[in-house]
């Protein structure tokens, strides 16, 4: 077709102008030529002009004078001005213009053309810019067309009526019986439109969609067909038959079986068969897979199938192109809630992908990697993400280290460790993380009183390399304020020993205030923290008074009234400084995921026990052979209990804690140090033999269960080892019976009680 | 659904640009200078998928020139490439070993390709040859349609010397008819 040459030759004049000033000026010339022959009468360059106008138009420029001339030429009888005029319509004019209403007669006739090529301009156009009222207007003509034209109309049809019932929600029901006869339809055109209609009216309305699923064994034959034939030159794609029309289906197979067993079941043979016979070395056979994949894990499949599916995304994981790569992992992603262990198996490849170039991979890697920590891999991931945070672009930064703070509350193996990976990640990424870490970590360190001395040790350590990061030099400064007296003493079993002299540590603390490199909030602490050691050190106590009398006349107000009321506590109310000084309580715990069960699961797993088995709601996962022993222990019980290997339907919910220190001091029931009991709670003493105690206390009732404490007690003057204490409940009846043994003295004992009541409120 | 396509060069210079919703006139630019500056600070040898807004990007470059197609979330991003590449595939056999300047001079003509392949932010058509035979006839309408009567409707192809040819889509694939001045024809033809 001969191109338009008054358009090339205006595109050349506007290339050649060698500034944006030379630039405009041309395009305003020819614009004024336009607009001039748009006010003339009908002559043969119309089309030409609107078309440079339309070019006009691309590269930024108002073109809105040409609005009206695109509504006088889409009326025009030939089909070169309404070719260009259609297009104008499209590129200028959009369902908010007033001149759009302008144009629905126009289409309204052209739809009716006998030519299918002006209808088909009508179609696309009516499908690209329709207005609600346009559509409206003329849907019921759509419908006709979708019923009695050939396939060129029919395909253009469907998707139009696509375009209307998006814009006009209730006009889906006036498809849905055109929509269902189109697929029996043989033109792949004509079929793909269908089941976009199809698609687009079953996710508007449920009922459509039941009504639709009857269609399923249409589909499924239609995919059958695609799957299985060979060669077709008109369709195929490296190998792939039609995959624009098999990755729709697929997508109306996902619908159709989503939440619906019958649905799924009449696809599950062909899904298994898209899997296995697609060519996936090119794209076009991956993007089929991945369809199929996705429509595996939405509906209703089988086992088998979906472990194919896990399979197939492993797969990806492991292909060269990266592209394949992130949407493995955008789908992992989104199965990792509810098919877990099938994703752990990935998480080599997954934990690899940290490493990749590509930030978008890098951060799916990074979701990914943090939804699959777990308390068996915590360890190693985080060895991981820590090496990943330290090298990673800064706009994950963030994210990262709120989500390893995150991972190490919930799974954190010692609370050794959870303090070690904190102050990692602040000290590599300490400017981007959360402003709740400060206080977080200390009401941590506060809780671990047996780790003072490592913690203060290390702090101070990481404080005379690096004071820039604020929320490290923060921490470090309160403990060094708060057990600053163990830091001086040199000693600590946790690390190297290394002498510290109170100057030395003055001199930390006073760099933290000079510097400029830290925030007010930061200088604060350090101010408080130098005051605080004014009663923990002994012989520099001058130079504290000294600081914080040359801070009494500081800018800063805030540093300024701290100052002046440290002073005040060293003048008159010396007295008081001790008191006002010393060592802070522990802070209370109130954050989530900091409850009394996960610490004791924490001091447990640290002071490793010999045997001592409690019935805590861990109950579920131990072995079959504790089942036996707790059928034996209820003997000859009226309920008789079948062996399930849910133990958890022998021991219903009463779940029994020991309260936190007895935890670990059941190993170390010395001199009899009696477990701080839960008062106000009442408590029953159950069994008292040879020295040893136990006394149950009610904590709380809720409707499912109740919260009662056992603590065991050793008043004898000799040691205890091997205590072990098992506890039983039959389904019915509050009864508990109980059984111990320990060694003491050389000699084995055991015993067994039986509880009937609990203690009342 | 497709919410947009735009073609741009490696100097973010716009060759062509299809919205498949209706948007203000500002927002348009807005989001061709995002999308601009989002594909051109990409690295070579990066990921082809982007995430903006709510909406998944999917660019490619072909020689000089960027493909950016921006799609819905529950689409399928592997088959957005293939859409693209499908759309420069047609571009190629329309135009011949295409390139920047053929678009920059014919840019209509890419629009109404563009028209054939997509529709309302879907896919219209999955063949390439039904596409292609469809662009070369509203080609030929174009050049030779003539108003009046005839006996079957259609495009009519008129020759040097009276006469006429008409092309029409079968799917037998035959090619024209040809009638000699005077003679009265007579055809009923059926389409499948």
């Amino acid at each position: 077709m001969s191109p338009s040459v008054p358009l090339q030759e205006m595109i050349r004049a506007i290339r050649s102008a060698r500034t944006q000033c030379e630039e405009r000026g041309v395009i305003q010339r020819e614009c004024a030529a336009i607009r001039a022959q748009f006010r003339q009468a009908d002559n043969g360059g119309r089309s030409h002009n609107l078309a440079k106008l339309l070019y006009v138009h691309m590269l930024g420029y108002p073109a809105h004078f040409g609005q009206m001339e695109c509504v006088r030429m889409i009326a025009s009888p030939r089909y070169s001005e309404k070719r260009v005029g259609y297009l104008g319509a499209m590129m200028l004019l959009d369902e908010k213009q007033d001149a759009s209403l302008l144009i629905t007669n126009s289409i309204k006739n052209d739809l009716s053309h006998s030519n299918q090529y002006v209808q088909s301009l009508a179609l696309c156009t009516l499908a690209c810019m329709g207005s609600a009222e346009m559509c409206r207007d003329l849907a019921p003509e759509i419908d006709r067309l979708l019923r009695a034209s050939n396939s060129y109309i029919k395909k253009k049809a469907a998707l139009c009526a696509v375009h209307i019932v998006r814009k006009v929600h209730e006009l889906g029901e006036l498809f849905a019986p055109a929509a269902r006869s189109l697929l029996a339809e043989k033109n792949h055109g004509v079929l793909h439109g269908a089941v976009v209609l199809i698609t687009e009216l079953c996710e508007r309305n449920p009922e459509t969609l039941e009504r639709f699923r009857k269609t399923v064994p249409d589909l499924v034959q239609i995919m059958k067909g695609l799957v299985i034939s060979g060669y077709s030159p008109e369709h195929d794609v490296a190998g792939v038959s039609d995959p624009f029309l098999q990755v729709r289906i697929l997508r109306l197979l996902r619908i159709l079986g989503r939440n619906n067993e019958a649905a799924s079941d009449a696809m599950n043979d062909l899904l298994a068969q898209v899997a296995t016979n697609t060519d996936s070395t090119k794209t076009v056979g991956n993007a089929v897979l991945y369809e199929t994949v996705l429509t595996v894990l939405d509906i209703k499949s089988e086992s088998g199938l979906r472990v194919l599916a896990v399979n197939i995304l492993g797969r990806f994981l492991l292909n060269n192109d990266r592209n394949i790569r992130y949407i493995a992992m955008t789908s992992l992603q989104r199965i990792v809630g509810t098919d877990h262990n099938a994703v752990q198996r990935h998480r080599g490849t997954i934990v690899d992908c940290l490493k990749d170039q590509d930030a978008s991979v890098k951060r799916r890697a990074l979701e990914l990697s943090l939804a699959l920590v777990s308390a068996t891999n915590i360890r190693s991931m985080m060895k991981e993400l820590l090496l990943f945070l330290s090298s990673c672009p800064l706009e994950l930064r963030s994210q990262a280290a709120s989500g390893i703070f995150n991972a190490a509350e919930r799974y954190a193996p010692s609370q050794r460790w959870h303090i070690d990976t904190i102050l990692h990640v602040l000290t590599t990424a300490g400017g981007d993380v959360r402003d709740e870490t400060v206080p977080n970590l200390i009401q941590l360190i506060t809780n671990t009183s047996e780790l003072h001395c490592y913690t203060v040790h290390k702090l101070y350590r990481a404080l005379l390399s690096d004071i820039s990061q604020q929320s490290l030099v923060q921490v470090a400064c309160w403990c060094i304020g708060e057990y600053g007296d163990l830091l001086l003493r040199g000693e600590c079993q946790e690390t190297e020993p290394v002498q510290v002299t109170e100057d030395d540590v003055l001199d930390a603390l006073e760099t933290v205030l000079q510097s400029h490199m830290s925030a007010p909030a930061t200088r604060g602490f350090a101010l408080t923290a130098t005051m605080k050691l004014s009663t923990r050190i002994t012989d520099n106590v001058d130079r504290i008074r000294s600081i914080v009398s040359i801070y009494g006349s500081c800018i800063d107000v805030e540093l300024q009234q701290r100052a002046v009321e440290y002073n005040a506590l060293f003048k008159k109310y010396d007295h008081m400084r001790a008191a006002v000084l010393e060592r802070m309580p522990v802070i209370e715990k109130n954050s989530p995921g900091h409850t009394n069960g996960e610490s004791t699961r924490e001091a447990v797993k640290e002071v490793q026990p010999a045997k001592v088995k409690q019935a805590e709601t861990l109950l579920p996962q131990q072995p079959a052979n504790q089942v036996c022993d707790l059928l034996d222990l209820l003997g000859g019980s009226e309920e008789p209990l079948q062996s399930n290997p849910a133990v958890g339907s022998t021991v219903p919910v009463l779940p029994i804690s020991t309260s936190s220190t007895a935890g670990g001091d059941l190993l170390d029931l010395l001199g009899g140090l009696e477990p701080t009991p839960l008062t106000p709670a009442p408590t029953v003493t159950v069994y008292e033999k040879s020295g040893v105690t136990l006394t149950l206390s009610r904590e709380k009732q809720s409707d499912s269960g109740l919260t009662v404490t056992l603590t065991a007690s050793n008043s004898t003057d000799s040691d205890i080892s091997s205590f072990t204490l098992q506890a039983a409940v039959p389904k019915v009846n509050l009864k508990m019976r109980i059984r111990i043994s320990y060694t003491s003295q050389g000699s084995a004992f055991q015993d067994t009680v039986q509880v009937d009541s609990f203690p009342e409120h | 659904m497709m919410r947009f396509l735009l073609l741009f060069s490696r100097q973010g210079k716009l060759r062509l640009q299809k919205w498949f919703t209706p948007i203000p006139e500002r927002e348009k630019k807005k989001i061709i200078r995002d999308m601009t500056t989002m594909v051109l600070a990409r690295q070579p040898r990066s990921c082809n998928f982007l995430h903006w807004k709510d909406l998944k990007i999917i660019y490619k470059r072909y020689a000089s020139l960027y493909f950016c197609l921006a799609i819905e979330n529950q689409e399928n991003e592997l088959l957005a490439l293939e859409v693209i590449h499908r759309y420069v595939e047609l571009l190629d056999k329309y135009f011949g070993n295409v390139c920047e300047l053929d678009i920059i001079f014919n840019f209509e003509k890419a629009y109404f390709i563009l028209d054939e392949f997509l529709l309302g932010g879907e896919i219209q058509e999955t063949s390439k040859q039904v596409v292609n035979r469809c662009i070369e006839s509203s080609d030929m309408l174009q050049e030779y349609y003539c108003e009046g009567e005839t006996d079957f409707p259609g495009t009519w192809r008129k020759y040097h010397g009276g006469v006429y040819e008409q092309t029409c889509i079968l799917t037998c694939g035959l090619k024209g008819i040809e009638i000699t001045a005077g003679e009265e024809y007579r055809s009923r033809m059926y389409c499948i």
